[in-house]
């Protein structure tokens, strides 16, 4: 209830401020859902919607998938943790405009290096996450799984990965919005398509309508994936800890 | 034929142990341990609390590797653990935490095994919903569901109330009677470890050595409190005869 005020006061906010302001400036909300159903109606949003999220979700798996994986290692060896941690600060420090221009750059303006470069700036908060997830993973544990011969994938699916879960939730919270912006980045360097192509067109005929069209509309597809996949899939992995406490 | 004599011998021999505290100070906790069990015997080691009881059954069950010595466990069959805490996964219920280590285990073992726990009721709860007692018993079940050939109980016992206490003890000997298990169990509690074992090993103090070995020849159900405490005041009185150095810790 209290966030459905906030929102309608959001919008409230910004129909007040429109009134003020040229339309070219900042279009009401009224204005800016006409550009969606327009978009709508021709087939365009769809499409580009499409490509984005395809890309999105690519480099969201790319990132998730080889984070833990490193993350996991690092926690757990001391020698990777060493030898790993300068490539690290490297990599969390490097910007991300740097690693897609040099993406292209070595790459061509090909789908996989914009996939790729998104992958890598993703990459490292991952690691990072994950890797005090494995570092606080509880040993008495660990024990009993040695002392009852767990196999490993019994082990990593039973005991590390619930174990780890807070860490990847929150790597995957901040993953998915992080990843979005970057995707737009790499479509308005060097995609043909996408929100971020879409928004770089709109940018040169200062169609602010079309920015915004385009924008809200993505933020309302990730409004609907956290609600309708990221938040059943929490609930579900933390039954346990609804009923015990 | 293997020789059926052979099947949960456990034979432990431990030159050393020590420990290098936080401040790089080394102490002993082991020296010169010597144990043997025969298949099928109930053993129980008793000695002071920080006498090294727990390190000793870690280095059977190969969790703790940095010793200097020996250690022949049974070459065919599991081992079973139940750890102090009972290291339950919270995040699985208790049915699941029992069936993950024993995926094998036929459905009327586990309801056979429940029921002989009173845990029937508690199958679909999560560990975080269950007193330490109830705890305890789910990690027993789990240490009995691989069918181990030897049993490793840390405490079994320890911080339960006393009737409470009673009542697992009583569950404990007759699932470990009814079982081909070897089963070693360690707690500073002499007459929880007369009711339970065969075999009692007394310990000193730091580092650990076997002061003496207590044979209980009369069958489990036939110790009285009468005999109960007629072996607990002789091994008082073995203990102020000088063989166990005060503590002074």
């Amino acid at each position: 209830m209290v966030r459905l005020i906030s929102l309608i006061l959001l919008l409230a906010t910004w129909w007040l401020i429109s009134q003020f302001v040229e339309p070219q400036t900042l279009p009401g909300p009224d204005r800016v859902l006409g550009a969606i159903a327009a978009q709508m109606r021709s087939g365009d949003m769809f499409f580009q919607l499409g490509v984005t999220l395809a890309r999105v979700l690519a480099a969201f798996t790319i990132a998730m998938a080889a984070g833990t994986a490193i993350g996991l290692l690092m926690g757990r060896v001391k020698l990777a943790d060493r030898l790993g941690d300068p490539w690290l600060i490297v990599l969390l420090n490097l910007p991300a405009l740097v690693i897609i221009v040099l993406a292209f750059i070595w790459g061509g303006l090909t789908e996989i290096a914009g996939v790729l470069a998104v992958a890598i700036n993703k990459l490292p908060n991952t690691v990072v996450t994950v890797r005090e997830g494995a570092r606080a993973l509880d040993s008495g544990l660990n024990e009993m799984a040695t002392v009852f011969a767990l196999s490993r994938r019994k082990y990593m699916w039973h005991v590390v990965l619930p174990q780890l879960g807070p860490f990847l939730a929150a790597a995957g919270r901040s993953g998915l919005s992080l990843v979005w912006k970057i995707v737009l980045i790499v479509e308005l360097l060097g995609r043909p398509n996408g929100i971020g192509f879409q928004i770089g067109v709109a940018f040169q005929l200062f169609d602010v309508t079309l920015i915004l069209a385009y924008a809200l509309a993505f933020v309302a597809v990730i409004l609907v994936i956290e609600t309708a996949v990221v938040q059943p899939i929490e609930r579900r992995a933390s039954r346990w800890r609804i009923r015990t406490s | 034929m293997p020789l059926a004599g052979e099947f949960g011998q456990v034979e432990v021999r431990i030159a050393q142990k020590s420990f290098t505290s936080a401040s790089g100070e080394r102490f002993e906790v082991l020296r010169d341990f010597k144990l043997s069990l025969g298949h099928h015997q109930v053993a129980a080691l008793v000695g002071p609390s920080g006498c090294g009881k727990t390190t000793i059954l870690r280095i059977i069950a190969g969790l703790e590797t940095d010793f200097e010595g020996t250690i022949t466990r049974p070459l065919s069959g599991k081992l079973g653990v139940v750890f102090q805490e009972p290291r339950l996964l919270p995040w699985r219920t208790v049915e699941d935490n029992v069936r993950l280590v024993a995926p094998g285990l036929t459905r009327e073992a586990l309801a056979s095994l429940f029921r002989d726990l009173d845990l029937e009721v508690h199958r679909l709860h999560y560990p975080g919903e269950l007193s330490l007692g109830l705890a305890r018993r789910v990690a027993l079940a789990r240490a009995l569901a691989v069918e181990p050939s030897l049993l490793l109980l840390d405490e079994p016992l320890v911080s339960l109330d006393e009737a409470l206490a009673v009542r697992l003890r009583d569950q404990l000997a007759a699932l470990i009677a009814s079982r081909p298990i070897t089963t070693l169990l360690v707690t500073h509690d002499l007459e929880e470890a007369i009711r339970l074992a065969d075999r009692i090993f007394l310990l000193s103090p730091r580092p650990a050595q076997v002061i003496a070995e207590i044979p209980l020849t009369a069958p489990r159900s036939a110790r009285s409190e009468r005999e109960v405490a007629r072996i607990v005041s002789e091994v008082a009185c073995r203990m102020t005869g000088g063989a166990l150095r005060p503590g002074h810790a």
